[in-house]
Parts: C-alpha cells; sequence; structure tokens
C-alpha cells in the first residue's frame, strides 16, 4: 500500500496545544480527514489535546471529514473560528 | 482589492470600492473591538488567521454574493494583528440599485464572514491575562 505525505497546519489554540504549527504525516493511500486527525492524534506529540472532531480545510478549502486526502495536500486543523 | 490588512480598516476605501452611479442604496458594516466587561476590561484583540486561506475565502464570499444579486457591488476586508478597542476588525460594503437589497446582502456577507473566514481572537485583558476568544 502506498503512503501519502500529508502537510499539516494548526492554527491559534491548536498550534499551542501541540507546540508547533507545521508537521507532515504520513497516511495509507485512501485515507480521509478523519483518519489524518486520528493518526495526529496518535504519532503527533501532545496530538491527543486535540478533539477528535475538528474542522479542517484541504488546500484553503473548507471540506468534511470523509474528504479523501491527496499526496502533498496541505490540511488545516482549525479551531472554531472567531473572525469578524 | 487585498481582503487582508495589517493596517487599520478605512471605510473610504470599501465605500469607493462599490460605488456606482446605477446603485442607490449603499450598506457599510464594521465589525469594531469592544471594551467588554465578562472577564474584565478588554485592552485589545490580537486576531490571528490562515492568511492565505482567508483571502481565497472571502473571495470565494464575495463572487458568491455577487452571484446571488449581480446588480450589485460587494468588497469586504478583515484586519489581522493588533487591533486596539474602538477600532474595526473587520468592513463589508455593499452597493445594490435599492436599499431592502444592500441591508440583506450586507448582512449575508457578514454572516457568512463570521461563518468561513479562518481567523481567530485572542483577547487581551487590561490586567494582562490573555485568553483565545470562540464565539
Amino acid at each position: 500500500m502506498s503512503t501519502l505525505t500529508i502537510h499539516c497546519r494548526f492554527f491559534a489554540r491548536y498550534a499551542e496545544l501541540l507546540g508547533c504549527e507545521r508537521v507532515d504525516v504520513p497516511v495509507p493511500n485512501g485515507a480521509t480527514v478523519a483518519d489524518l486527525v486520528a493518526r495526529v492524534r496518535a504519532s503527533v506529540p501532545s496530538g491527543d489535546r486535540l478533539p477528535v472532531h475538528l474542522m479542517a480545510a484541504v488546500n484553503r478549502t473548507h471540506v468534511p471529514s470523509g474528504h479523501s486526502l491527496t499526496d502533498g495536500d496541505e490540511v488545516a486543523f482549525l479551531p472554531p473560528l472567531a473572525g469578524g | 482589492m487585498v481582503h487582508v490588512t495589517h493596517d487599520p480598516i478605512e471605510p473610504g476605501q470599501l465605500l469607493a470600492a462599490v460605488a456606482s452611479s446605477d446603485r442607490g442604496g449603499t450598506a457599510l458594516f464594521l465589525g469594531t473591538v469592544r471594551r467588554g466587561l465578562d472577564d474584565g476590561p478588554v485592552a485589545w484583540i490580537e486576531y490571528e488567521a490562515y492568511a492565505e486561506m482567508l483571502e481565497e475565502e472571502f473571495s470565494r464570499i464575495l463572487a458568491e454574493a455577487r452571484g446571488r444579486a449581480p446588480s450589485t457591488a460587494v468588497a469586504g476586508v478583515h484586519r489581522v494583528g493588533t487591533v486596539p478597542v474602538g477600532e474595526a476588525s473587520m468592513g463589508v460594503a455593499v452597493a445594490a440599485p435599492h436599499r431592502a437589497e444592500a441591508f440583506a446582502l450586507c448582512q449575508w456577507v457578514v454572516e457568512e464572514a463570521k461563518r468561513r473566514l479562518p481567523v481567530w481572537k485572542r483577547e487581551i485583558l487590561d490586567d494582562g491575562a490573555a485568553s483565545w476568544r470562540e464565539e
């Protein structure tokens, strides 16, 4: 099974919880955003401090958790939005 | 028009961006940092953004707004970085042939912006306490 490399970005409170803003995470081919979140929670230091269900954007577009990932995607983990 | 700025928002620039002799009603919304008192007096708010997506998402929202009412003109900008109490963090202007359409579309853009723009705010109180505000 081939592996995808996903460029993860963390913002605001999530960046503080993890102590980093970017990390590359390998996931299996066919993985979804939900799979990536689970992988980050399990493998990135302090990743388990992130919620199980969170808002995400892939390549700067909001997506549902079932969105399938492609090698090289940039996935942003978005805390509850508070603009305006 | 650029939709992200570190500088104070200039309402005149927003109004100029939507001005037209064919549009008789113009609505301007400014979201302004409040002094607030829930947890103590607010000194300022630091707005953090996923800047690349903020620019693109604001463009998408404004394009959708134009699609809903092609006879209108819309413009919007969000400020990032430190915004003092009393200064605007977001501005939206909509011009339409008539006022009802301008009011309605301006509200639609503001609600979509609040729901979709990747922006977070960290509130700094007078006593120095800081916390992320999620609302």
